[in-house]
């Protein structure tokens, strides 16, 4: 089964990358909670060198059967995410006002972020079951469009606004990719323009705070403005070399809100300065780069489709959280993937990045 | 080889071009968040630094002012009083010390106590004031200000404090404050509050709070190393509460507090045109400023065990048994039922046989001939075992139950009790046993199972005296702001209304002023020279005394056997302006001790009045 050409194919370069970001989030998380470290804060970056070392099992075991077995099992899986998003709406516990964790032990899954790469999938397996390669009209449209929409009002219950979100975008980033017809797009943004009045009205309190907080910091003095100002002071002084590893003050004073998670990237824009978080986005920007290269070199639709999704995926998680902790989108809590710290998000995007590393692998091979 | 995943060159190109795009994209956007670090890094770098090194931005919470309470005059009740706490930022402390020296100079502290929870804060939580004293007088509070450069890391914070002006006055009724809880924290209603806010609890502190809380501010400040305030950034004003108006007058409220000063019980006055509580006091009581900077576990404990319940407002909860008061009732009843000639005469001899029972008068050797009139005036017991005998129980009740007793008043006051007025079908369901008619006859002269507030009574005799209108008792005037716009005023609210004739009215008024103004009347002990007065006297039995008995010295009998004593009126008569309620637990009877009581305030507030 395990073909020796597949061992040659291994993108190690791949590899490489995922673990050069994997070491710089440890490193910087040890930062991020050495403040706190007496009462709790030490474990977090111990618990994420864990999920990282799940997480690449978990890759690795992505890469020993051939992709298009997730082609058969694509809409089983996403049953089971819906179902489990089922449960934690109704078993799951609350934390910060929302749920979206299921307790099973001694850890915590997220589902919603088990559902971000499930919907990948099915909209890969849709799009290539067909063999249509452009111009796809509103009817073709409707079957993802419902398949989408049922996690997404699951997760926007929780509620979590900000991976309803993401998951929105990445789907519409996969369908757009394999193109939509002009008329149905207009169709689409008249529909998405007459429901965002709907869609404010049914925001959460908070919620729209945070976006009238963005629009105008003046009024909001007190939360999330102040999240992001402290943010952008953090970023700012970090000027071009950094203050140190260590030795943020913004971070050590804990002047940052949520410093291992959402706001990790300020810490080390404050500590590493602008060559770091250059660096570090350019790190990011080679790795996207090459999933595309190896989109472009699949053999087939499918792991095409696969590819891009997961592409989407981390892009607009990059996107939304650096836009977010430098003031140019208001505050969502989107964490940078395989960056941030959680547990969930960093094993289930290593998981997709397994996948892509899958069609990677088999780029030459083809199907009996 | 096209299988089901398609592998078509033609296809595979459009692919190729989108991939294509989609890398300038990725590009694109990656050069946006580029120069947006760069911007904010480099560009405007070294201001961030500056900000980020030399100032911090802290986030102060601005509490609003809670609104006031006053009487229906203005008169200032509650208001608002700066508290000063002593403290220190760990962080910012050089030399603890010394520091604890140098204030120790200064003022009185526990330095002990102090320097550790100083040192243990300084792990967790180093920029978070801590405690030193609480609570400085304005000369400790001069001579630290005037220091406080010489010892850095020492802040002075100033709270509001709730001050009751007047200690325990209408505690029952204006409440306390006390810290939030987590179930009021998830209501609505508490919407503005956090954890650790202060609000209200109990009786009008607590019924307004909305009202009065007011609304948050917040500042974020830039602050220097030492604590300087540099600017503020930007501001949230807070909102002051609104101000509440009660109904009580804080003359004729010192006059009922004094009444019932050393005295448990309760007392109730009330605007009979308009259902507006002009005093309400319940004793024992309480001083709500003990509440005021949250009760100590101890302090609690003591009130809650007491066990005369000073935290009960008994003017709404406390059900005692009417009394003669009763026979009120009765005789309306009688009288709308065609029962009862007001000149019939019956003959009382203090004591009245019925089915093999000697059921006595107040009075030994009875009261001789009397009328309705004679028998109110002077509150023969034997007159209305009869007229209730002939009534039955069910009448009478349903006659209570519609002059108002039996029910709440409907006063939005926190807890009422409604009283009880028993019927046949009220002893099956809960004694399981059929009514005796004998007990009518205690009925009917107030005693046995009958219960009634006092506030129920003041909304009764009032509703007699006003032509039959049951009015809804209010206790809030108006809430506002000063300047005269009010998000509330209150309107006298009809509840209900009485069907009894006008001439049975008429004569029950003219019997009541009879029983202060004639010389056999059992309330003679309540009139007074400044204003008419009509009212009726009520001796509630605690535990009923033994036939043989002789009538026994009141004081030879326990303090918790004693009677309760009542007494209503209403001043004046013909033109009503005040319902005046007195209840005092074991205090004898009515007229001995409720009625004195009445004497003195009504005097107490008529002559102010006339003034």
């Amino acid at each position: 089964m395990f073909d020796r050409r597949l061992l040659d194919n291994f993108d190690w370069i791949l590899l490489a990358i995922l673990l050069l970001i994997g070491l710089l989030s440890v490193v910087n998380l040890y930062s991020a909670t050495y403040s706190i470290r007496s009462i709790g804060g030490s474990g977090i970056y111990v618990k994420q060198i864990c999920w990282y070392g799940i997480g690449f099992l978990i890759l690795l075991l992505m890469t020993t059967f051939d992709y298009h077995l997730l082609d058969r099992i694509a809409y089983p899986l996403f049953l089971l995410c819906v179902l489990l998003l089922l449960a934690v709406l109704y078993l799951g516990r609350v934390t910060h006002g929302s749920q979206r964790w299921l307790h099973l032990g001694f850890f915590s899954v997220q589902p919603s972020e088990m559902v971000k790469v499930s919907v990948i999938l099915v909209l890969a397996k849709h799009f290539s079951a067909s063999q249509k390669t452009g111009d796809y009209r509103m009817r073709d449209l409707w079957k993802p469009l419902v398949i989408i929409g049922i996690p997404f009002v699951m997760i926007v219950y929780q509620p979590d606004l900000g991976t309803a979100l993401v998951i929105l975008i990445v789907s519409f980033s996969v369908i757009l990719f394999v193109h939509v017809n002009r008329r149905s797009m207009l169709i689409f943004l008249s529909i998405a323009c007459i429901s965002a009045p709907f869609f404010w009205m049914s925001l959460q309190g908070y919620q729209k705070k945070r976006i009238i907080a963005f629009l105008r910091p003046e009024t909001d003095p007190l939360g999330s403005a102040y999240h992001v100002t402290q943010s952008k002071i953090a970023i700012g002084s970090g000027l071009l070399w950094g203050k140190g590893y260590l030795k943020g003050t913004q971070t050590n004073l804990n002047f940052l809100p949520q410093q291992h998670t959402d706001f990790l990237f300020s810490v080390l824009a404050e500590e590493w300065g602008f060559i770091g978080s250059a660096a570090l986005l350019t790190l990011y920007l080679f790795l996207i780069l090459w999933c595309l290269n190896i989109a472009r070199n699949s053999k087939d639709r499918f792991g095409t489709l696969v590819v891009v999704g997961v592409v989407a995926l981390i892009f607009w998680h990059l996107v939304i959280n650096v836009c977010m902790v430098t003031g140019l989108l208001p505050v969502v809590g989107i964490p940078l993937a395989l960056f941030s710290y959680g547990g969930s998000s960093v094993v289930s995007t290593l998981a997709a990045m397994g996948l892509v590393m899958n069609v990677s692998m088999r780029r030459f091979m083809f199907q009996k | 080889m096209i299988g089901r995943s398609g592998f078509d060159p033609a296809e595979t190109d459009i692919f190729q071009r989108r991939l294509t795009r989609l890398t300038f994209f990725v590009f694109f956007v990656f050069g946006v968040l580029f120069v947006r670090l760069w911007f904010l890094q480099v560009i405007h770098g070294s201001k961030f630094r500056t900000q980020s090194e030399s100032n911090r931005i802290y986030l102060r919470d601005v509490l609003p002012f809670r609104g006031l309470i006053y009487d229906r005059n203005g008169e200032l009740l509650v208001d608002n009083r700066p508290f000063f706490t002593l403290g220190a930022v760990p962080e910012d402390i050089g030399d603890l010390d010394g520091l604890l020296a140098g204030l120790r100079e200064l003022v009185d502290i526990d330095d002990g106590s102090a320097k550790k929870r100083i040192s243990r804060a300084k792990k967790r939580n180093p920029f978070h004031s801590v405690s030193i004293k609480r609570g400085l007088t304005r000369d400790e509070l001069a001579k630290v200000e005037t220091n406080m450069f010489s010892i850095p890391g020492v802040v002075i914070e100033v709270k509001p404090r709730r001050h009751y002006l007047y200690g325990p006055f209408a505690s029952h009724l204006i409440g306390y404050l006390g810290e939030i809880d987590t179930k009021q924290l998830n209501s609505e209603e508490y919407a503005q509050n956090r954890l650790g806010d202060f609000v209200g609890k109990f009786g009008i502190e607590r019924k307004w709070q909305k009202q009065l809380n007011g609304v948050r501010g917040g500042q974020q400040v830039e602050v220097d190393a030492y604590g300087r305030r540099l600017r503020v950034l930007y501001q949230r004003k807070a909102e002051p509460g609104l101000d509440v108006y009660l109904t009580i007058d804080k003359g004729l409220q010192a006059l009922v507090e004094k009444a019932l000063k050393d005295k448990a019980g309760a007392i109730v006055a009330m605007d009979p045109m308009n259902g507006e509580i002009l005093a309400m006091a319940s004793s024992p009581t309480f001083d709500p400023n003990d509440f005021a900077e949250g009760m100590d576990r101890k302090g609690w404990e003591k009130l809650v065990s007491n066990l005369r319940f000073p935290l009960q407002n008994r003017a709404t909860t406390g059900q005692y048994p009417p009394g003669s008061i009763f026979k009120i009732v009765v005789a309306l009843a009688g009288l709308e039922e065609g029962i009862i000639d007001p000149q019939e005469e019956i003959i009382c001899t203090g004591r009245h046989y019925f089915q093999g029972r000697m059921y006595r008068d107040w009075k030994e050797g009875g009261h001789g001939s009397v009328d309705l009139h004679r028998a109110l005036v002077e509150s023969c017991d034997v007159y209305f075992y009869r007229m209730g005998h002939r009534l039955g129980i069910d009448t009478i009740a349903s006659y209570a139950k519609l002059l108002g007793f039996g029910l709440r008043t409907g006063l939005k006051l926190g807890d009422e009790k409604p009283g009880l007025i028993p019927d046949r079908k009220w002893k099956l369901k809960h004694w399981r046993i059929p009514w005796q008619e004998g007990e009518t006859l205690s009925v009917s002269v107030g005693q046995s199972f009958a219960l009634v507030t006092p506030i129920q009574m003041a909304r009764f005799i009032s509703a007699l005296f006003n032509g039959g209108i049951l009015f809804r008792p209010q206790v809030t005037k108006s809430v506002g702001k000063g300047d005269g716009s009010a998000v509330f005023r209150c309107k006298p609210d009809v509840m209900g209304r009485w069907s009894i004739g006008e001439e049975h009215m008429e004569l029950i008024k003219k019997a009541l002023v009879g029983v202060v103004s004639e010389p056999r009347g059992t309330g003679r002990r309540g009139g007074t020279d400044i204003v008419q007065v009509a009212g009726k006297t009520g001796t509630a039995q605690v535990i009923a005394l033994p036939e043989e008995e002789e009538t026994i010295d009141e004081e030879q009998i326990p303090y918790k056997f004693r009677d309760h004593s009542w007494f209503v009126a209403v001043a004046p008569p013909e033109s009503p302006m005040l319902a005046l309620v007195i209840v005092i637990e074991h205090g004898g009877t009515g007229g001995s001790t409720a009625a004195p009581l009445a004497k003195m305030i009504l005097e107490g507030y008529f002559s102010s009045r006339a003034s």
